[in-house]
């Protein structure tokens, strides 16, 4: 039987402020972009808590997009460096655990960048594709004994 | 009236529980006016079929410390959970896996590996490793089956109370064998230790600066901290903001940063992502090549930030990746 083409699971944290309207702005001029994202719109960037990131993936994501504005304009002013900074922390992290390091990502997108919010979903959604599902739950439950 | 009788036991542990209850010094006395001592492994002699024999009820409270790697380490505690009423997971490795819950990191084919064959001290030319049954010279032989991964003792048996610390200091043993003894015990499931953050009682928190930005990380191997100053904004890695508090912050006083034995505050969903998210926003970058090194100065945030709590993490161990084919 042949196997079935697996789509990814990719869920988005977008920015109230700038991604998630440049997503809007992306569906209101009728851009094409896979439709395998989830978009989970959060009051900003910084608001991404790893815990987040953390449980998408244990709940069956195959990757995780953060969006926020670019630093710099921030409508909190800095929340956006505070996501900047746990990010690659949080990456190496989770390499450790064994989440390959191309299945987070972090992007700033702006109200008015709607073309690259397209092409970054695009693109993530090749790149998560090419790496194939996690199935993270189920490849721990595998190491793990059942009492 | 008969005294309470008390059991403790151990499984995936190091003895440093057992030395916390000797050191409560002159204090053990007092609790052995109190109560009589069913089962102690480490100091006293008792079999599996004493145990057995209990009726139901016959122990109040079993304290159990370490994690569970063994199948004969859970045939003992559910035992225990059966014949007595209480059960208290006594110690970081019962309450949150611990420092052999780190062992999750790697797989059982791995440590077996190690253990038998690559070990450079290790002689084993025929290749032997244990086996669950052998039989040697007409005897059937036994070994418990060491499980593929490491739990806490609450994926086990269901657990009452919680004493954290590795170990437990003796001033929150004696609370607890005397909550017990009175009948005045929190909500079933509570971890018996304070709720606030180890930051809020810390000898060095005037320090903390308003608004800390932390430095790149530096190791204790080879840098000693300001005796004076707080750990992290002198860029040593302390876990007292998200670690509870109550400790008697044994480490501080020694010039080392908290390695958080004590487990999470209440309110945190993954003991490591929380401290992460905690030190990792007031890194000293504000592009993101500083935000990557910044990362990369802490050589090994797993083993960090979970030192005490891996199988107790949202990911729950590691996952190796698929050899590459």
């Amino acid at each position: 039987m042949a196997e079935e083409q697996f789509e990814p699971k990719i869920v988005g944290f977008l920015c109230r402020w700038c991604s998630y309207t440049g997503a809007d702005l992306a569906g209101t001029s009728r851009m094409q972009y896979p439709p395998n994202l989830v978009a989970i719109r959060v009051m900003c960037s910084g608001r991404v808590d790893p815990t987040f990131v953390a449980k998408a993936l244990n709940d069956g994501a195959d990757g995780v997009l953060i969006a926020g504005c670019h630093p710099g304009d921030c409508h909190y002013s800095e929340g956006n460096y505070k996501a900047m900074r746990r990010f690659p922390m949080l990456r190496n992290l989770l390499e450790q655990f064994g989440v390959d390091r191309g299945r987070i990502r972090l992007e700033w997108i702006s109200a008015s960048e709607g073309k690259r919010f397209a092409e970054v979903v695009t693109e993530f959604t090749e790149q998560i594709r090419a790496l194939g599902p996690l199935r993270w739950k189920e490849s721990v439950a595998a190491l793990c004994e059942t009492t | 009236m008969a005294k309470p009788k008390v059991a403790f036991y151990w499984c995936a542990s190091c003895g440093g529980c057992e030395e916390a209850v000797v050191d409560l010094h002159e204090a053990v006395l007092k609790v052995l006016e109190a109560v009589d001592i069913a089962l102690w492994p480490v100091a006293l002699d008792f079999k599996l079929k004493d145990v057995q024999a209990w009726e139901p009820g016959e122990v109040t409270v079993a304290f159990i410390n370490g994690a569970v790697r063994l199948s004969e380490q859970a045939m003992w505690v559910k035992l225990l959970r059966e014949k007595c009423p209480l059960v208290v997971a006594f110690g970081s490795c019962a309450h949150l896996g611990g420092i052999p819950g780190l062992a999750n990191f790697t797989t059982r084919e791995e440590i077996f590996a190690n253990k038998y064959h690559r070990s450079p001290t290790v002689d084993n030319p025929d290749g032997i490793v244990p086996q669950e049954k052998t039989n040697v010279d007409g005897y059937d032989l036994e070994l418990p089956k060491f499980w593929k991964d490491v739990k806490r003792l609450d994926e086990v048996i269901d657990v009452d109370y919680y004493l954290p610390g590795c170990a437990p200091p003796p001033n929150l043993i004696a609370d607890a064998v005397m909550a017990i003894l009175e009948g005045k015990l929190p909500p079933k499931g509570s971890v018996l230790a304070p709720e606030k953050a180890l930051c809020e009682t810390c000898s060095r928190n005037d320090t903390k600066p308003d608004d800390m930005t932390i430095p790149a990380f530096k190791r204790l191997a080879t840098s000693t901290p300001d005796p004076e100053k707080c750990f992290l904004a002198d860029g040593f890695l302390c876990m007292g903001p998200a670690t509870r508090g109550g400790c008697g912050e044994r480490c501080i006083n020694g010039n080392m940063p908290c390695r958080g034995c004590f487990g999470p505050t209440p309110d945190a969903l993954d003991p490591g992502l929380k401290i992460l998210s905690a030190v990792a926003s007031r890194g000293e970058a504000d592009t993101e090549e500083t935000a990557q090194a910044f990362a990369d100065s802490l050589a090994d945030p797993l083993g960090t930030f979970y030192r005490f709590s891996l199988p107790s993490s949202m990911l729950k161990r590691r996952v190796s990746k698929e050899p590459s084919s």
